[in-house]
């Protein structure tokens, strides 16, 4: 009865070829297979996105897609997104406004953002607002922080993008912090 | 006592600039960069060798006789390695204990033997050789059901005729209680100018840490150990709720803690399946993990907040409280969660009613009504966003009645700055804090923000619109002098701590206490630094391990930074005298004449003398024989904490829009004033707050776990049960007031709750407000869409609805499934 193909997959520029049951999901794959723990998964239904990785560059659930789906496909995680132990100016910008705590949805967002940040937004939509960042964070689900730290971190970092400075050094992202919703600091 | 803000951004590790302390800095959490990188370890991360899968048979009936079960088929699934009932694994159970003749003590099985209390208790565990085919194994474990009357509600629970969720019980009371029966209440109330009733009620929450529960067991043949990793904000509960209930003694087991994917009092007791799998792991000897999957997480983990209050509250002609009559009965469900039963609701709520008001005379009663639904944790904030509810629906009731605004109402029974320390008549102290400063500084923020204008513009554009405010304290800290009052069979409260510098200098803190988001890895060591005159980068916290901490009672009730780091404040004193003394000896100085700073030891007013303190550390212990003998080989100290507690406070500000057509309520501006006393990290306090208010906003607006009258669940998904989104958020502005606590270490008090506390008063009242013109005021949380169109009469989608896409998709799928409440 059990079903198991064998397949190609290529994780954060790795290639591996594996042995996997079909009803195997592909974050389970990533995570236990693999050993992508970074990872996680918070509903396997879908809703939550704590499991979003990118397939092919785009944003998916990990946990509704069977690994076997991706078999050929390049598969990038939280675990491809530094620089060695450099963050990358999206992680940067997580800590540097407070938008983790638990941590445990945090990869999701970081992959759902770095998604919508390195190919899923058109460049002649002009600098995006407030408003368009918290609509794509409404796509996950974070039960600590209200949302604010992760809104301010994605904006912070498009508009960086955008304007096509990279930051010269960790820590260092926040003089041009937006100040509309910077709330009351 | 000087509002600031704080700047999140741009942060480094700057010590903060008013005071020249690393506390009060808005220090980067040392957590951030393992969990930005992907290599956080939780639970369900932990992977070993030979490791077995368990997952759980599970109840689908509410209420049943129980027989069989029935294994044999699942033990011949592939890859099936064994099953227990509860007959295999001896019967076991956990007894939370409250030692009050008025409590009913009941045991929970850790597997359901010959009766089952709700859907989704398990009832036998599966443990195979991959987590697919243990689940596929327990679907076919077979049982036969008798079923009985289901108890789903607290109503249905009540009838004289009701079928009693446990023998013995009466009326399904787990425990009744009636506090503080002040006897002058009813020449109160009949000489009253003013007697107003206000009912409330609270749905059922879940905690919804995003990590659900988990834990891998193993035993370890070295050590003769059985070794937990688990999930928990409680270790040491965890390892005293497992002893007890497998029958072997604390030491032979050790309860690690990885990283914890939140908490919110989900994690603060202990749960059946762990229990099932450390039995699994010991009979096996092999290692067993289990992971929760979301539904077993919404259904059969724990809830909370299922609440119903009927208040009466006599007022004078000027507006003055002058007596209170609560009579308060909380839908616990069918088990007493270990170790703080089911009576945590309803003592906190009859306990701490009155918060921030002077209330001349009361009573109250209040029930653990036992249900067939899942049991109930204490879920962030413990009766306390009901009671503040209560108690702000009071205040606003009084005030129409009076024809007085609602904020001079509340003004004219605040527990004022000249009448602390304040003892009420629920016999609480309430140390030094700021409810009217707090009042009047969110009320001139809310005006000149001119939030009257913008709800004007939201009314001229079709909406309603309107600001509500809440004022409350939260009571943190609780040592065991407090915590005695309640009289559980174990009575939590102190935590202890120790501080060991080592040969290089660097500081380890080991604590009882164990975060799971809150940041304890960077304010502890501030606190620590700040004491030993060293970074906080050579200060490291080892926080979840029963092995290496003295018994402590983990983090939960706003209760770590004062508790925990008060004690490893205590012990780094005792470090940091240890160390002057060390210098003193060696620069022939006297150790009164020895400051600590900037890593260095140093003779005051002697620029030249200066001896790094990993210098110190090296002579402590590989040249202890240049000291005298009491100042050798060791440079650590552990001291305990147990403090009576403190109350924070705060007033949260509000200002709503509300759709008629739809019934959609949007958050368009929030505000807190918080009071913590001494702010440890301002931007960790903010995060707390804002994070906090979004779980506030969740229980006012979505959350709700719903049975049906049968006692099915309902809301098994997150299709079905909503916590907010970002959408239906928005930027949350938070300033701070600063009146130190006398009765904390650091001038601390705890603020881990007061976000959810607040925020349902805030909205409530917010939506009051802007529907008041329409006549209409609810009392219940939470307020629905449907709620708001039925009570306007305005079912026709009207309205000019401008809601952003995700929060209208949610609302539409949230719809259909609504019809049961």
């Amino acid at each position: 009865m059990t079903d198991v193909r064998q397949i190609r997959v290529t994780v954060n520029g790795a290639a591996h070829e594996l042995a996997v049951e079909s009803r195997r999901t592909l974050a389970d794959m990533l995570r236990h297979d693999l050993g992508y723990t970074g990872t996680h998964l918070g509903c396997e239904h879908g809703i939550c996105g704590a499991c979003t990785v990118l397939l092919d560059g785009q944003p998916v659930r990990s946990c509704l897609v069977f690994g076997v789906q991706a078999d050929g496909c390049l598969v990038s995680t939280v675990e491809g997104l530094a620089d060695g132990d450099e963050l990358s100016d999206l992680q940067q910008a997580f800590s540097d406004h407070h938008g983790l705590q638990c941590g445990f949805c945090t990869p999701g967002f970081l992959m759902l953002a770095e998604g919508y940040l390195s190919g899923g937004r058109p460049e002649d939509m002009g600098e995006p607002d407030e408003a368009e960042i918290r609509e794509l964070v409404a796509a996950n689900l974070c039960r600590c922080t209200g949302y604010q730290g992760i809104v301010e971190a994605v904006l912070t970092t498009a508009r960086r993008r955008l304007a096509g400075r990279r930051p010269s050094q960790p820590g260092r992202l926040a003089e041009d912090a937006p100040a509309e919703e910077a709330g009351g600091r | 006592m000087s509002p600031r803000g704080t700047t999140a951004a741009g942060r480094e590790a700057r010590l903060d600039s008013r005071s020249g302390r690393w506390i009060g800095a808005g220090l980067p959490r040392r957590e951030d960069r393992r969990m930005l990188l992907g290599r956080g370890v939780f639970a369900a991360d932990l992977s070993r060798p030979r490791m077995l899968h368990a997952a759980f048979a599970r109840s689908p009936l509410p209420a049943a006789r129980l027989t069989g079960p029935d294994t044999a088929a699942a033990r011949e699934m592939p890859g099936v390695v064994a099953a227990y009932t509860a007959r295999d694994l001896g019967e076991p159970y956990l007894l939370a204990v409250l030692e009050r003749p008025e409590f009913r003590p009941t045991r929970m099985p850790v597997l359901a033997g010959d009766e089952v209390r709700h859907v989704g208790e398990p009832i036998a565990i599966v443990l195979a050789d991959d987590p697919y085919r243990a689940q596929d194994a327990a679907e076919v474990v077979d049982a036969e059901w008798q079923p009985l009357d289901p108890v789903a509600s607290i109503e249905a629970a009540r009838e004289e005729s009701a079928r009693q969720v446990h023998p013995g019980l009466q009326g399904n009371c787990l425990v009744e209680l009636t506090m503080f029966d002040d006897e002058r209440l009813p020449g109160i109330f009949g000489n009253a100018g003013l007697v107003i009733e206000q009912d409330f009620s609270s749905a059922r929450v879940a905690a919804l840490p995003l990590e659900g529960r988990a834990c891998l067991a193993e035993w370890d043949e070295a050590d003769q150990q059985l070794v937990l990793h688990i999930s928990t904000q409680v270790p040491h509960q965890v390892r005293t709720g497992v002893a007890q209930a497998l029958e072997i003694p604390e030491h032979a087991i050790r309860v690690r803690v990885p990283d914890v994917g939140g908490g919110f009092g989900l994690k603060c007791v202990v749960g059946r399946e762990e229990v099932a799998v450390a039995a699994a792991a010991l009979r096996l000897r092999r290692p067993v993990r289990w992971v929760e999957d979301r539904q077993e997480n919404l259904t059969a983990s724990f809830h909370g907040h299922e609440q119903r209050y009927r208040v009466r509250a006599a007022f004078g002609d000027d507006g003055r409280l002058l007596g209170l009559d609560a009579d308060i009965d909380c839908d616990v469900g069918a088990y007493s969660a270990f170790p703080f039963t089911a009576a945590v609701e309803p003592l906190m709520a009859c306990s701490e009613l009155p918060g921030v008001y002077k209330v001349p005379a009361y009573r109250a009663r209040g029930r653990a009504i036992a249900t067939n639904k899942a049991p109930t944790a204490p879920y962030r904030g413990v009766s306390r966003p009901q009671l503040v509810a209560v108690m702000e629906l009071v205040m606003e009731q009084a005030a129409r009645k009076l024809d007085l605004s609602p904020l001079e109402v509340r003004r004219r029974n605040l527990i004022g700055p000249g009448d602390f320390p304040y003892t009420g008549p629920n016999a609480i102290t309430y140390d030094r804090g700021s409810y009217a400063e707090s009042l009047d500084l969110a009320e001139k923020l809310v005006t000149e923000a001119d939030w009257q204008s913008e709800a004007l513009s939201l009314q001229e554009a079709g909406l309603r619109a309107g600001v509500g405010y809440a004022c409350f304290s939260e009571r943190t800290a609780y040592g065991t002098p407090a915590m005695s009052l309640r009289r559980m069979g174990m009575t939590p409260g102190y935590d202890t701590a120790l501080v060991r510098m080592d040969p290089s200098g660097e500081v380890i803190v080991t604590t009882g206490t164990c975060g799971q988001g809150q940041g304890h890895e960077t304010t502890f060591a501030q606190i620590v630094a700040d004491r030993l005159g060293v970074h906080p980068d050579r200060v490291r916290l080892r926080q979840g391990d029963t092995d290496l901490a003295g018994y402590g009672w983990g983090t939960w009730g706003s209760r770590s930074i004062v508790i925990g780091g008060g004690a490893a404040r205590r012990a780094a004193d005792l470090v940091a005298e240890r160390l002057r003394r060390v210098a003193a000896h060696l620069m022939e100085a006297s150790p009164e004449d020895v400051e600590l700073s900037g890593g260095q030891a140093r003779i005051r007013g002697d620029e030249q003398s200066a001896i790094p303190v990993p210098d110190l550390a090296r002579v402590v212990y590989f040249q202890s024989h240049r000291l005298p003998e009491e100042l050798r080989y060791a440079l650590e100290a552990t001291q305990t904490f147990d403090p009576p507690g403190t109350f924070s406070n705060a007033c949260h500000a509000a200002l709503v829009a509300v759709d008629p057509g739809t019934g959609q309520v949007t958050l368009r501006r929030y505000l807190v004033v918080e009071d913590c006393g001494v702010v440890i990290n301002p931007v960790i306090v903010e995060g707390q707050v804002r994070g906090g208010v979004a779980q506030g906003v969740g229980a006012a607006l979505l959350e709700q776990v719903r049975y049906d009258a049968d006692g099915q669940p309902v809301s098994g998904t997150l299709l079905d049960y909503l916590p907010p989104t970002a959408a239906e958020l928005c930027p949350v502005q938070v300033f701070h007031l600063e009146t130190p606590s006398e009765f904390s270490e650091t001038g601390a008090k705890g603020m881990g709750e007061g976000g959810t506390i607040g925020a349902p008063a805030a909205v409530l009242n917010a939506i009051n407000a802007a529907l008041a013109a329409d006549g209409v005021s609810f009392c219940q949380i939470p307020v629905l869409p449907r709620d708001v169109v039925a009570a306007l009469g305005t079912g026709n989608g009207a309205g000019s609805y401008s809601g952003r896409g995700a929060g209208r998709a949610r609302d539409e799928r949230a719809s259909p499934r609504e019809a049961g409440r």
